[in-house]
């Protein structure tokens, strides 16, 4: 049991509860849908960009606690940054996600997001906790779609 | 078969299924899985296989291994004996009329492809149908929609109710002269539906249209009678019946396999080639293009020996008496919601829960030991129409037990009551 709530830790399952940030954005500057075809999950990211600047993040769509949570963390922790730092964070986000399970994760570089580093021990799960980030990237790109395969 | 033979067969399951001899067959259900007993809930996907087929895979390589149908040595000789006795077998397992009725194939899919690129081509044109129904796995829409893209045909699709039954009056609305071929599935994979096959062949053939069954779900799970169901083509996988993977079979009848253009070119099938003409083998060497999965073939035959040895009256008796336990226990966990609730189902329970993502289920089961299937499960369409994206799906085999489902039901009040934290 202990792995599992290492998973599904107590700030995961409020942002699958409570999903920050989960509506459509009117006004946004570019979208994108991430789909896994594996599960047939899909998250739509909506970006509203002022320059250089996310200036609003949302997401809607279906998925399981883990896809849900991550996309409600990111939103939270990408609103106001700069695309450069948005790209960083996007980075490390993957390095943790890839580390082994005995590296420590520095709370104090992710903050909420480091509750998902249980996910890797579940090597199945990793591609629902990176779905909303594959999306976002997308979106950043002028791309309409990506899919975690 | 009369009452009174059924009758007997009943009443006999009761003792002759002994579900602990049975399951000592299966080495891998002694595996223990992150610390727990390994409760295997998946067998639509694939099943375990017993002793007896890992023994045959192990004789056939250690002791017969060589090509068919070529050298003359003595290997190769009793090799070819052995695969073609392999096909006597399969065919009297499914009651065909003569074993040149059974083509060796990778499995479901391939066979589907198969019928769809031969026998599919000579039938469909410019403005026909085929028609499926809402049930159907991938594997038998994707083969068909490649196949009406190429020829400027539609696919229709004969609706269900919300149990999961397929509407018998819509489709005999749907078979008209346009309908080309009718393709559909034997057994549901998804929701356990059975499709009443007989009867909709029946109508089929009114018409003359021909129908091909998908019987990947029913063959491990019920006496499959070509003769009694009167079916165009039928296809299936060995290894969700106790036999190995990259093995299936292609069932068809005399009348349209005669005629039917080849799939693959190759070795092994030809009669004579030069650059300027090619001459086929008949049928079914016609199909079997390559060097087949010989040993593939041959363990396949120890498998339907396994089955008939257990019996499918009794494997379908038990079977079902483990799908009413499930649906009984499983409905009683809060939250918990029965995807598919057709009177006549085989073997397969899909479920949501309340809140909670089948992903997530899946997780949870799989630290206790407990391996089911979530997502879509191939059916997306299906999925669709009950407005999920997926479910969780337990799938039974005759080596389950209901201690097993007590097992699953209380890991699942468990996720429940983590949920609800
Ligand atoms: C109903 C049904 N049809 C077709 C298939 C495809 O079988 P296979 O993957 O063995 O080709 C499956 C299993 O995945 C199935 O359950």
């Amino acid at each position: 049991m202990n792995e599992l709530f290492d998973l599904y830790q107590e700030i995961i399952l409020d942002h699958n509860r409570r999903p920050r940030n989960f509506r459509p954005l009117e006004d946004h500057t570019c979208s994108a849908d991430g789909y896994n075809p594996i599960c047939g999950d899909s998250i739509k990211v909506f970006v509203k960009l002022e320059g250089e600047n996310i200036e609003d993040i949302s997401f809607q769509g279906e998925g399981c606690a883990i896809s849900k949570a991550s996309a409600s963390l990111m939103t939270v922790d990408l609103k106001g940054k700069t695309l450069a730092e948005a790209q960083e964070e996007f980075k490390s986000f993957l390095a943790m996600l890839s580390e082994d399970e005995d590296f420590e994760v520095d709370f104090l570089e992710f903050g909420d997001l480091a509750s998902l580093s249980g996910v890797r021990r579940f090597p199945a799960r990793i591609k629902c906790a990176t779905l909303a980030w594959h999306a976002l990237e997308a979106a950043l790109q002028g791309n309409e779609q990506t899919t975690t395969e | 078969m009369t009452q009174s033979s059924q009758t007997t067969a009943f009443d006999s399951q009761e003792t002759s299924l002994d579900v602990v001899t049975l399951r000592a067959r299966f080495p891998i259900l002694a595996k223990r899985i992150r610390g727990n007993p390994f409760v295997y809930f998946d067998n639509a996907a694939t099943t375990q296989k017993p002793q007896s087929v890992i023994d045959a895979l192990n004789r056939y390589y250690t002791d017969q291994n060589a090509n068919i149908h070529r050298g003359i040595h003595y290997l190769s000789e009793q090799a070819t004996e052995i695969y073609e006795e392999a096909r006597r077998r399969a065919a009297r397992f499914i009651n065909a009329p003569s074993e040149r009725q059974v083509i060796f194939v990778r499995g479901t899919t391939e066979g589907i492809n198969l019928i769809a690129q031969t026998f599919g081509r000579q039938k469909v044109n410019s403005g026909d149908e085929i028609l499926i129904s809402t049930l159907e796995h991938h594997s038998n829409i994707v083969p068909w929609q490649l196949l009406a893209e190429e020829r400027g045909a539609s696919i229709k699709v004969i609706p269900i109710d919300d149990r999961g039954v397929l509407d018998f009056d819509a489709y005999v609305k749907m078979l008209n002269d346009r309908t080309r071929i009718v393709a559909l599935s034997h057994v549901s994979n998804a929701i356990g539906t059975v499709v009443p096959i007989a009867e909709m062949c029946k109508e089929a053939h009114r018409k003359g249209i021909p129908v091909v069954v998908d019987g990947a779900q029913s063959a491990p799970h019920m006496k499959v009678d070509m003769q009694a169901l009167d079916c165009d083509f039928f296809v299936f996988s060995g290894h969700k019946m106790f036999g190995p993977t990259g093995i299936g079979i292609v069932y068809g009848k005399d009348k349209w396999l005669c005629d039917m253009p080849p799939y693959e070119g190759g070795g092994g099938m030809i009669q004579s080639v030069t650059f300027e003409k090619t001459t086929f083998l008949d049928y079914p060497g016609r199909f079997e293009a390559g060097t087949p999965n010989i040993a593939g073939a041959i363990v396949l035959a120890t498998a339907m020996d396994f089955i008939e040895s257990v019996g499918l009256d009794n494997i379908a008796a038990y079977e079902n008496g483990l799908l009413d336990y499930a649906t009984e226990i499983f409905s009683q966990i809060d939250g918990l919601r029965i995807i598919g609730t057709a009177p006549d189902k085989a073997a397969v329970l899909s479920f949501i829960l309340n809140d909670v993502h089948p992903h997530d289920i899946s997780t949870f089961l799989d630290q206790d030991g407990i391996a089911i299937r979530a997502g879509h499960h191939c059916a997306q369409p299906l999925m669709k129409r009950f407005g999920v994206t997926g479910t969780a799906r337990a799938s039974f085999s005759i080596y389950n037990t209901k201690e097993e489902i007590d097992l699953v039901a209380e890991s699942l009040q468990k996720i429940v009551n983590f949920f609800k934290r």
